[in-house]
């Protein structure tokens, strides 16, 4: 059915996971910092951070990514010779992607951190230092094992969200699963076939996602009393 | 730095494109939540008869992307014979339908699921006294169940809306010439990436804090009685 186009697509959802991966770290790592300036007592600090959720949040994915793949290899290609580079650099669209998806999900994930760390009572933290915790400690220790547990619905619902937004890296030129199943279609005049392979693949990808955050959700909801009606 | 000239004399593409893009998020936004109602009813009901097959088309199209909903309409209903002979083949072969059609179905998909979940957090109180006055199921629904589900899913239907009107920039892809579309446009024709992207996401910020705006005002004046009381 799939007339031996299948071992390519499955190289393709490997790279799509890939992209995924890699962004989510990214992403992950500016939510991070991004929380951190918003709650931090620095106005600039502030500012720099509010514009970051708000722009980026305000701007469709593609716009964002065509920006910084188009911008992102003209702007590289007037420094470079300035530092002495002759050649022309052609912008990795793997590089370009990741960086796009992980830049725009560290500003969603700013806000679900944000929220997760204020919904941890100050007084721990304020016990914490009293016990002579360094910061790092208080972190380590009180802060981010209850932060899970609060920011993992948010997290579960962005992941999926940025698994999603992957697909959009195939319009740069990225050889993931949606690509490949573009060329594929081509090649048989079979689109609805090799798009339906695709969608199906994403789907297994976020019923996956789904269980195993749910299983963590629940490692990390242990000591949690809920009520049952 | 940025070539203003160009980004001032491509003004008027883009607001060819700001009309484009409203329409399609317009159509798709009113189909999506007229068909979303019903569905979410349905979702919401404790017959699994009823509620299931919703579940099962919310969870496909809430689990894959919106992209690749829009290329299975537009490029993969083409690959069968019946669809190509059928008399909506006009319809199925035109980019601005298979956009209209492929972002009301995702854009249902999530709305019916936030609707449901409003209905479902409904009290129980309200209904049973409802019931107790002699109501029949349809009346309790249009009187109590529906007005109140409705303004809880105000918040929750803003965001949807936002993601819709991003979502509205792969219409590009498909050719439309939506703000995406005459940013493309002006970079393909001036190589100005920074200039032609730039002002497009201008555009898409002004657009959403305009909506954002707007559900402000709707939550003021729907949503008054959850307001927190300081």
């Amino acid at each position: 059915m799939l007339q031996g186009y299948l071992p390519s697509i499955l190289e393709g959802a490997i790279v799509t996971l890939t992209v995924a991966l890699s962004s989510l770290v990214i992403a992950v790592l500016l939510g991070l910092l991004g929380a951190a300036m918003k709650l931090s007592k620095s106005r600039t600090a502030k500012f720099i951070a509010t514009v970051y959720t708000t722009v980026i949040r305000g701007v469709p994915d593609l716009v964002l990514m065509l920006l910084i793949f188009y911008g992102g290899q003209l702007a590289i290609n007037e420094l470079a010779p300035k530092l002495g580079y002759a050649d022309y650099i052609d912008i990795n669209p793997f590089i370009a992607g990741v960086m796009t998806i992980g830049f725009i999900f560290g500003a969603y994930l700013t806000e679900t951190f944000r929220g997760a760390i204020m919904a941890i009572p100050a007084g721990q933290r304020e016990a914490g230092i009293a016990y002579g915790m360094s910061n790092g400690q208080v972190f380590r220790r009180i802060v981010f094992p209850q932060m899970v547990r609060f920011a993992l619905p948010g997290f579960t619902n962005n992941w999926l969200v940025l698994v999603k937004s992957t697909a959009l890296v195939s319009i740069i030129g990225l050889s993931d699963m949606m690509n490949r199943a573009g060329m594929a279609a081509g090649a048989t005049r079979e689109p609805f076939t090799f798009y339906m392979t695709v969608a199906v693949l994403y789907l297994v990808i976020t019923s996956v996602s789904n269980l195993l955050l749910g299983a963590l959700q629940k490692r990390y909801s242990l000591g949690v009393r809920t009520a049952s009606l | 730095m940025l070539n203003l000239e160009v980004m001032g004399s491509s003004l008027p593409l883009y607001f060819g494109g700001v009309v484009v893009t409203l329409k399609l998020l317009a159509v798709s936004l009113i189909v999506g939540l007229l068909a979303a109602v019903p569905l979410a009813v349905l979702r919401a009901s404790p017959n699994v008869w009823l509620s299931r097959p919703v579940w099962l088309f919310t969870y496909v199209f809430r689990g894959t992307p919106l992209l690749v909903q829009l290329f299975l309409i537009y490029y993969g209903l083409a690959q069968f014979s019946w669809v190509r002979e059928s008399v909506l083949w006009p319809w199925f072969s035109s980019a601005w339908f298979c956009s209209m059609f492929a972002f009301a179905l995702n854009t249902c998909a999530y709305t019916t699921e936030i609707i449901a979940g409003a209905i479902s957090a409904t009290h129980h109180g309200e209904v049973e006294a409802a019931r107790a006055m002699g109501m029949s199921p349809f009346t309790l629904y249009r009187r109590i169940v529906l007005p109140s589900a409705l303004r809880r899913a105000l918040p929750a239907y803003s965001n949807e809306v936002i993601m819709m009107l991003h979502g509205t920039s792969l219409a590009s892809i498909v050719t439309l010439m939506d703000i995406t579309g005459a940013a493309r446009e002006v970079n393909s024709r001036y190589y100005l990436p920074f200039e032609a992207f730039i002002t497009a996401a201008g555009f898409y910020l002004a657009l959403t804090f305009v909506l954002v705006g707007l559900f402000h005002l709707a939550e003021k004046r729907w949503l008054v009685h959850l307001a927190p009381r300081t």
